[in-house]
């Protein structure tokens, strides 16, 4: 089987946004698109993103994280979107476990983002059907373009290629092996629904400095005869004690 | 499952369309990126990071991948525009002419100019570049009113470290992070550098380097660092010292190069009665003059006791330690001097000013010395030091810093950015892998041998300027004042008031030129800067300046031009409008001469080539100047007879010449006549093309053992003045100690002959050009009730948006549709601000009413906001009841330009006294919150202004926007 997914690396990820409008800009003109944006330059505007980041705080200050959290649809492999579609427009593919929208069969009745337990399905708003991340179907299989840019936008752009892509199923895929070794997890796994998409957690590289380092024989200081010594007339054992 | 209906990989349209690919060089921000951008029937389907391009290798940021909604922007200016007969500034009423009667407009007026009084002609620019070609038109011009926007930017960093290393950060140098160890990220947003920093902080976080990230707000790039260290604004100066002070203490420093590479074993007189006090003992020997540092000074050399020349073979000099010459001067190391100024400097200290416990200032200082000492580098790369001295490896210590705006927007942060390269070089880090690594053109020459005209006398009728525009002094003489020390440039760059301005002060043009002081202007063209808003300093002073007129009922800045590609707060202000294209539509070159996008391995320039015709009568910026050029007939724009000598700007770039046969162009790569010569060589007709076919951009890797320690690499000096970087293969010793600031502070002193500050002056200069680095606090804070205003106040630039670029792009504004004040939970609970309440932000300059958002994300002392969110009510295409008006705002109505003298002698400018640096982040606040019966939107509110004739402006309050690439935008 093949489950294509993304890993987020959290431990990378500076909340750029470059996922987030190199998504929109490749699926607004592909077959996902377009994308409609509501009052573009007005009040509130409000348009159709597949992927977003959201960024919030954890812990008080001043021991306080920064979090960036790109999020999109994780491509359950148990995806609860599917089954509560009333004409069969919400499928998951079987070659690739891709999960997508058939546009010429939604009918916009937002069942699937109820039944979706984390927000990221997105109603366009302007052609009232259901849209949402395709993995860029329409780019990874493109025989046109160069083996290395069949990917996802989002993975493309990623100044910090914080986004990895490839077959979670195959257990030697790089998203298998970062999963694996660097304690990938899936997004409330209580829900049973296997997203295929993970994250990778932050992880701190710390320095640890020993006392003695700091006195070396090799210290310049030495050299110009300034290594703090005692005064000549200070006491020492050899006035203290006989032994 | 039933088959779909809709086939998700259909590729029938892109085989009924016409598609075409090609590269240029993205402009949504400063960095530069390649780009290669897919048309579809002519229409933007998509820009990608280019693979295949040294700066990005394929990466995009947010704003690079929302270039196409730039491009269909509604805010583009696409006429040239007049104001209307009878309309004030400010009314945004205007006419659409045409180009011929612009021109005819422009040459008119600036021919009587520069014919009468050229420096009565100002060009300030927002971008700094493209100012090869800005600053060769000013200087052909004759005015010496020229600068970009480096002033009210970071010049701050630039000087710094220019003056100290010889090299800066961002364009011209930055941390080695593919072999450092430690990194220190202190001062820095999300831009400068944009998506090179991205890539290398993951990269080096991947491998497991420590990356500390000192700053008062937690955003960015600072997520993601190892240990966030928050730190009050404006106190990086005390970190550093303190820093430097424990490293020193413990004998962490890096002796074999500071001895070898620096002049801190250099011997200083400090005899209190000579007139040299202060300055290096020098051995009279006959050296040859020029624009670096002769080898004339002595070392103490331990053996012999006694004073011997500098790198004299076999020397080995005291770096630390006091001495008596033979005549009886007393002399100390200028590294002693540092040690004793330093003393005074601890982590305990520090620790009150900065907020940063002692404990870990000893612990950071401890890091770096440890591991900068511990995890040494050796690459087995033989090179050899320009004293001939053969090295079989090139060593690196490898912790590496960037610090960018959030040290050097302070009036103390020339001092403090000279305490960080003085802190990286005591840790051995200069131009060394795992450290810091200049990019060509740097380094350069302490200070760079570019000299500003030194006299009233450079200004004459119909004559280029003598001297360049903006420069480097190295010493009272090349001030640009006039007999009694007064200034002679409408910004006061140069004068005695900012000796070290070499980027100019463009924050105090308008206020200066309004006031006349020091003498009154006739015409000021503003390039892509937002001086009615974002720009600008007290912006609603500065909107009433513009529009402000004399007894004769004439406006005191007489005509105004603005050239833009986007309707910007500032075009309601202009008399005329000169609309520029978009980045893909134009041609340009990041110059060699300029800003280039060299990499550590070597120079690198780039072009952008037009993917796509001008909107509408859009013009680019550059073929204005060579239009107007010609038609003034500058020199270096015309021939003998007076006829045209460049058809248009590619033209010119192919063929413009530094002098005559020089064979120094704006473009170095694919010179000569079949393209095979490179930095130098004669005009190529294909250079264009060439550039095209090979990405965009040229790049020549240097051979290895010419990469590193480049201020002392025999092999690449020599290189570099071969192929005409430099005209001396000098060493670039690090000034640890600065004689040139001490220079300066001799003639406050009244000490030295020659040039004389005026009196008023003398104690501020003595006070700032001290040649070794110190701390004080901000003038803003000195002049500030800090009871009344306890609070400091910055902005951030977030990483999806550019300035005020971006407002306007609906994919970039829906991330970041109005701005918060964030405020530490903490201290709005103390002011009684709910999280998401409206609140006052007020200082001693006046107020501003916005939204609170609690954080625990910044220091309990400040509170922050992204920078350039808000917008006036209309401009740059937005409809007036947009959030960006209604619920953003602008933080520089708290800040002013000018702040009053501490003598009371009328305003001096809120700015770095060495430099001209703009002081941003030095404003003083306090907040409360609003009242319930207040209006629930941001204050102050500016009457709304409407589209300009040529905006393609549809205001549907129900609109949509389905962008669909080769359906004119239609789905």
């Amino acid at each position: 089987m093949t489950q294509l997914a993304l890993v987020i690396d959290l431990n990378v990820c500076v909340g750029c946004h470059a996922c987030v409008t190199s998504c929109k800009e490749w699926n607004t003109s592909g077959t996902a698109g377009p994308m409609a944006d509501l009052k573009p330059y007005g009040k509130e505007p409000r348009g159709t993103f597949f992927n977003r980041v959201q960024t919030f705080e954890v812990g008080e200050y001043p021991q306080t994280e920064t979090v960036h959290f790109p999020k999109s649809c994780l491509h359950c492999e148990d995806p609860p979107c599917v089954p509560v579609c009333p004409t069969g427009a919400s499928y998951k593919r079987e070659e690739d476990g891709i999960v997508l929208v058939d546009s010429d069969k939604c009918i916009g009745c937002k069942y699937c983002s109820w039944a979706c337990p984390y927000g990221v399905r997105e109603l366009d708003e302007h052609q009232k059907i259901m849209t949402k991340c395709t993995l860029c179907v329409d780019r990874i299989y493109d025989m046109s373009l160069p083996e290395a840019e069949r990917r996802p936008a989002c993975v493309n752009a990623c100044p910090t290629n914080a986004r990895l892509f490839g077959d979670v199923d195959d257990p030697d895929s790089e998203v298998s092996v970062a999963i694996r070794e660097q304690g990938g997890y899936p997004l409330m796994p209580e829900w049973g629904t296997r997203p295929a998409n993970h994250y990778l957690p932050r992880r701190k590289t710390r320095m640890t400095i020993h006392e003695d380092e700091l006195v070396r024989a090799d210290n310049p200081l030495k050299k110009e005869r300034q290594l703090p010594m005692p005064d000549a007339d200070d006491p020492t054992l050899d006035e203290t004690t006989s032994w | 499952m039933s088959k779909p209906l809709h086939d998700p990989l259909s590729k029938e349209l892109d085989r009924q369309s016409r598609i075409e690919v090609k590269n240029t060089t993205c402009y949504m921000c400063a960095c530069r990126c390649g780009i290669r951008v897919t048309l579809r029937d002519g229409e933007v389907r998509f820009i990608e990071g280019n693979p295949d391009h040294p700066i990005n290798k394929g990466v995009i940021c947010a704003k690079g991948s929302s270039g196409l909604m730039k491009q269909y922007s509604p805010a583009r200016l696409t006429k040239p525009l007049l104001r209307k007969e009878g309309s004030e500034r400010g009314d945004n009423q205007f006419e659409e002419i045409s180009w011929e009667r612009a021109f005819d407009l422009l040459e008119e007026r600036l021919a009587h100019l520069r014919a009468t009084d050229p420096k009565k002609f100002a060009l300030f620019t927002g971008r700094d570049q493209m100012q090869a070609l800005t600053g060769l038109f000013a200087r052909q011009f004759g005015t010496p009113n020229y600068a970009a926007h480096g002033g009210f930017c970071s010049v701050n960093m630039a000087a710094g470290m220019i003056y100290t290393i010889g090299g800066s950060f961002w364009e011209f140098g930055g941390p080695d992070l593919e072999r450092a160890r430690l990194f220190v990220m202190i001062g820095t947003a999300e831009d400068h550098h944009s998506n090179p920093l991205k890539k290398e902080i993951s990269k080096f976080k991947r491998k497991g380097g420590r990356f500390v990230s000192i700053n008062p707000v937690r955003t960015g790039y600072s997520a993601i660092a190892d240990e966030w260290v928050p730190i009050r604004p404006g106190t990086d100066g005390a970190l550093l010292l303190a820093l430097t002070n424990v490293i020193v203490r413990s004998g962490l420093y890096d002796r074999e190069f500071l001895v070898q590479y620096t002049n801190a074993p250099e011997l200083v007189n400090r005899d209190e009665g000579s007139p040299d006090n202060g300055l290096f003992v020098r051995r009279d020997i006959p050296v040859e003059e020029g624009c670096f540092d002769p080898q004339n000074k002595l070392w103490w050399d331990r053996e012999r006791d006694e004073p011997v020349l500098t790198h004299t073979p076999a020397a080995d000099p005291y770096l630390l330690g006091s001495f008596t010459l033979k005549d009886g001067t007393p002399v100390s190391t200028s590294f002693q001097l540092l040690t004793e100024r330093l003393k005074e400097y601890t982590p305990e200290w520090a620790a009150g000013i900065t907020g940063i416990p002692a404990d870990t200032i000893h612990r950071l200082a401890h890091e770096m010395g440890i591991t900068a000492r511990d995890e040494k580098i050796e690459l087995p790369i033989a090179w050899t030091d320009t004293w001939g001295n053969e090295h079989e490896t090139v060593t690196g210590n490898p912790v590496a810093f960037h610090a960018m705006r959030g040290l050097a927007a302070h009036s103390n942060g020339f001092q403090a950015i000279r305490a960080l390269a003085i802190l990286m070089s005591v840790l051995g880090t200069i131009d060394r892998p795992g450290g810091f690594r200049h990019k060509a053109p740097f380094p350069r020459p302490i200070p760079p041998c570019a000299k500003p005209p030194n006299g009233p006398e450079a200004v004459q009728p119909d004559t280029p300027l003598a001297g360049m525009p903006l420069g480097w002094p190295a010493r009272p003489e090349d001030l640009f004042v006039d007999e009694d020390g007064g200034p002679l440039r409408i910004d006061k760059a140069f004068s005695w008031e900012y000796p070290l301005s070499v980027h100019g002060l463009m924050h105090n043009v308008i206020t200066n030129a309004w006031r006349g002081d020091p003498y009154p202007i006739d015409t000021l063209l503003i390039f892509m800067a937002n001086m009615a808003w974002n720009s600008s300093m007290n912006t609603s002073e500065v909107r009433r300046m513009l529009n402000d007129r004399d007894e004769d009922g004439e406006y005191k800045i007489p005509f105004l031009v603005v050239a833009d590609a986007f309707q910007s707060e500032m075009v309601a202000f202009a008399d005329l409008v000169l609309p520029d294209t978009s980045y893909l539509e134009r041609h340009d070159c990041m110059s060699m001469l300029d800003r280039p996008v060299s990499e550590y391995d070597g120079p690198v320039d780039s072009v952008r080539i037009p993917v796509l015709p001008p909107t509408g009568d859009s013009k680019p910026f550059q073929e204005v100047l060579i239009e107007l050029a010609t038609r003034l007939k500058f020199p270096a724009f015309t021939n003998g007879d007076g006829s045209r000598k460049f058809r248009d700007y590619p033209d010119f770039i192919i063929n413009y010449e530094t002098s005559p046969g020089s064979g120094i162009g704006f473009l170095a790569g694919w010179r000569g006549k079949g393209g095979e010569k490179f930095m130098k060589g004669e005009s190529n007709p294909r250079q264009w093309e060439m550039y095209e076919e090979n990405n965009c951009v040229f790049h020549y890797e240097l051979p290895k053992s010419y990469q590193y320690m480049r201020n002392w690499n025999q092999g690449y000096l020599e290189w570099a003045k071969r192929h005409v970087l430099t005209r001396y293969a000098e060493p670039i010793n690090i000034h640890i100690y600065s004689e040139v600031l001490q220079r300066f502070r001799l003639a406050a002193q009244g000490r030295s002959a020659g040039r004389q500050p005026p009196a008023h002056l003398r104690e501020r200069l003595e006070t700032h050009f001290d040649p070794l680095p110190f701390y004080a606090q901000p003038l803003e804070a000195e002049a500030t009730d800090l009871h009344r205003y306890p609070l400091n106040a910055i902005t951030q630039r977030p990483m999806a948006m550019y300035h005020s670029w971006d407002s306007q792009n609906p994919w970039l504004r829906q991330i970041h549709t109005w701005n918060f004040l964030y405020v530490n939970s903490r201290t709005a609970r103390e002011a009684g601000i709910e999280d998401g309440a409206w609140m006052w932000v007020e200082s001693m300059h006046g107020k501003v009413r916005c939204m609170c958002r609690h954080s625990e994300a910044v220091e309990p002392g400040t509170v922050w906001t992204w920078n350039a969110i808000g917008k006036a009510a209309g401009a740059w295409a937005l409809d007036a009841d947009a959030d960006e008006s209604r619920k953003g705002f602008l933080l520089n109505h708290l800040i002013k330009e000018e702040l009053p003298a501490p003598d009371g002698s009328g305003p001096v400018s809120n700015s770095d006294p060495l430099t001209g640096q703009a002081g941003w982040y030095d404003v003083r606040v306090r907040i409360y919150p609003a009242e319930a019966d207040e209006p629930r939107e941001s204050a102050p509110q500016f009457e709304p202004v409407g589209p300009v004739p040529g905006q393609a402006v549809q205001n549907d309050p129900g609109k949509w926007l389905s962008w669909f690439a080769g359906r004119g935008g239609k789905p």
